[in-house]
């Protein structure tokens, strides 16, 4: 492997701007992102964050509206919050991680009110704090970090992790957009925080969340859990990008000809909906919301509207053509691995947080949705941030200042002549993982003739070159994308049953001898493993 | 998709060049930004709440439109309409007074309610 090295003493021979030296770089800027920013500055850290878009409007929580798991310390309402959703995710949630996450949200959320986010009052006159408006709580969280001394780098996505000569991770570098200049951080810990996989399905806010983490994360030597757990759809009007779905509880499902479609609706008949599609279009009109529930509607989510109001539609009084649109990893459960209660990854120095980590320790195997999802980015950054910043004061100076080495593969690597369209392997990718009748209903036939188009696709990219600086963010794009898939569809084969939202048709019932993770990993050769539910005591203090 | 950068509005401070998740547009000296990458546009609606001025329009759809058309748009009131949905951004003369947050009045938790 040709990668180059960026040492401390030769550093000045590469055209690098800016090259920087922090304790703790945070890779993503959404709210996992911002929290574990704002979590290691706090604990005296020095914090770089560097984002591919704009730390404020990227992700799919900037440009939304958002429910958060959010449920005061009262023994009754905890015990219903825990069990209401382990049975729909598969007896595969922890407890004791619930308990971790329900506390830590209380509390941070509660500092978001004292930070001036304008939370409601119910009609008590109680502060309402289960939700969360995007653009208003990303820039809140942008100007907490930027309070706290945070260096933000907008517009300057991540390429590759530095390691160090025993494999810890180092630091990154990557390149600013805009500029078309490198840039280099060398780090004591490094988080990421990437979001998950939506395939660039043009979901609401998803199409920045093409599972750059993973990849990075797993040329580090990361593994993934979960990654079966992959295939959340949500509903959208079909020419719109707004995936809002629970305003669709209000909803009637008809065919063309206005007669209602039987079985379907927004939560447990999404699968029939999708049936549906596969064959015809399906209509939606929410015609069973009242004028006081219209108008509370409005004033909760007022982007449900807006596609509407611009369309000219009525969506209370007209019917209008449904689609559901892929938000894979986003939605779903699956992400790296966390080995402990500090958010890190199997590789040392390499925390995770939020979309981009595994939220099964929470939510089983069934889609996190807005409110547990939210949630445990606010926790796992939380956390991943107190924690990188121990570690990062634990190595000292030597953290900035080991020899390091890139370890980027695809798109990557110097000396390949071959040049790649990536554009062509993102539709190619895209054509394994949209259709429903291959990831949301899967079978072994299907799962299988994906994976040997997926692995061809990745032989084809992994070995080729960007050509450019414009090219590469594409390519690592489609890399990550590729690698995305197989981890997904490796994992959907090894798991023989039905189970959360893993639909597996051979396999229609869920196994009582398959209640356990399934742990992947591997970029050329793709494995997946068992692992045991861990116990409490198994969670807290395995060292990587 | 991104539709339209209003040339008789914008006041060529680039906030959406910065602001865009996916890098839509170019900055052009002295004149407005392009839409350099409409095939990169997500439809999220950040731009406009971000443009001071209003200048901005995305439209609904995911794929591109044949043409805007600015006059039809203004009439309709819908340069700026999310901003003022939602309570972003100032308003008023000189843009002195900030405007109220729709978050304030953010009725999830009577949705929710209705749901149980």
């Amino acid at each position: 492997m040709s990668s180059p090295h960026w040492r401390s003493q030769n550093s000045s021979t590469i055209d690098v701007d800016p090259n920087l030296h922090t304790d703790v770089l945070v890779i993503g800027g959404g709210p996992a992102g911002t929290w574990a920013a704002w979590s290691a500055a706090s604990a005296g850290a020095k914090v770089v964050l560097v984002d591919k878009g704009y730390c404020g409007t990227s992700g799919c929580a900037a440009a939304s509206g958002n429910g958060v798991w959010y449920i005061p310390p009262d023994a009754e309402a905890r015990e219903a919050a825990k069990a209401s959703r382990e049975a729909l995710g598969g007896f595969l949630a922890n407890r004791t991680w619930m308990d971790r996450v329900l506390d830590q949200t209380y509390t941070n959320v509660n500092l978001l009110a004292e930070w001036g986010y304008p939370f409601p009052v119910d009609e008590e006159g109680k502060p309402y704090r289960r939700s969360l408006q995007g653009p208003e709580y990303m820039r809140l969280m942008r100007k907490q970090i930027k309070r706290v001394g945070v260096t933000i780098l907008d517009n300057s996505p991540a390429l590759q992790l530095l390691v160090d000569a025993k494999g810890a991770v180092a630091g990154a570098t990557g390149i600013n957009r805009q500029t078309g200049k490198q840039w280099v951080v060398r780090a004591g810990g490094v988080i990421i925080a990437t979001g998950g996989c939506a395939f660039l399905s043009k979901a609401l806010g998803c199409n920045v969340l093409t599972g750059d983490g993973y990849l990075m994360a797993a040329e580090a030597g990361a593994e993934m859990s979960g990654m079966e757990f992959s295939n959340a759809y949500g509903i959208s009007p079909a020419f719109s990008s707004v995936t809002k779905t629970l305003f669709y509880n209000w909803a009637t499902f008809t065919y063309e000809d206005g007669t209602p479609i039987p079985g379907a609706g927004s939560q447990r008949g999404r699968s029939v909906i999708a049936q549906t599609l596969l064959t015809q279009p399906v209509y939606a009109i929410l015609d069973k919301a009242n004028e006081e529930m219209q108008a509370n509607m409005r004033k909760a989510q007022p982007n449900f509207f807006l596609p509407f109001d611009r369309a000219g539609i009525d969506p209370f009084n007209q019917r209008f053509p449904v689609t559901l649109r892929l938000e894979g990893t986003v939605r779903g459960t699956g992400g790296i691995r966390i080995v402990d209660s500090s958010c890190a990854a199997s590789v040392p120095g390499l925390y995770a947080a939020g979309d981009a980590a595994t939220r099964e320790l929470i939510c089983g195997g069934f889609t996190g949705g807005g409110s547990h999802n939210a949630a445990w980015a606010i926790a796992s950054g939380y956390w991943a941030g107190k924690s990188a910043a121990e570690y990062a004061q634990s190595l000292g100076e030597w953290g900035t200042q080991r020899p390091v080495q890139g370890v980027g593969e695809a798109g990557l690597i110097s000396g390949s002549q071959h040049q790649i369209k990536a554009e062509e392997v993102i539709q190619a990718t895209q054509a394994e993982v949209f259709p429903y009748d291959r990831n949301l209903f899967r079978t072994e036939q299907t799962l299988t003739g994906s994976l040997q188009r997926l692995d061809n696709l990745w032989q084809e990219i992994r070995s080729s070159q960007a050509g450019n600086q414009q090219n590469i963010i594409q390519v690592r794009e489609a890399a990550a994308m590729v690698a995305t898939a197989r981890w997904m569809y490796n994992s959907a084969l090894e798991r023989k049953e039905t189970r959360g939202m893993h639909k597996h048709l051979d396999f229609p019932e869920i196994d009582v001898h398959q209640q356990h993770y399934l742990v992947s990993g591997g970029l050329d050769k793709v494995w997946v493993r068992n692992e045991r539910l861990g116990s409490e005591k198994e969670l807290v203090g395995v060292s990587p | 998709m991104i539709e339209l950068v209003s040339a008789s509005r914008c006041i060529q401070c680039n906030i959406c060049v910065n602001v865009c998740p996916t890098n839509v547009f170019d900055r052009v000296p002295d004149a407005p930004p392009t839409i350099a990458r409409q095939s990169d546009c997500q439809t999220c609606f950040m731009c406009e709440l971000y443009c001071p001025v209003d200048a901005l329009y995305v439209a609904p759809q995911v794929d591109p439109l044949d043409s805007v058309d600015e006059t039809l748009l203004k009439e309709a009131e819908l340069l700026g309409s999310y901003r003022r949905n939602v309570g972003w951004g100032r308003v008023g003369e000189a843009h002195r007074r900030y405007r109220t947050s729709s978050a304030q009045e953010d009725s999830t938790h009577q949705i929710l309610k209705r749901m149980k």
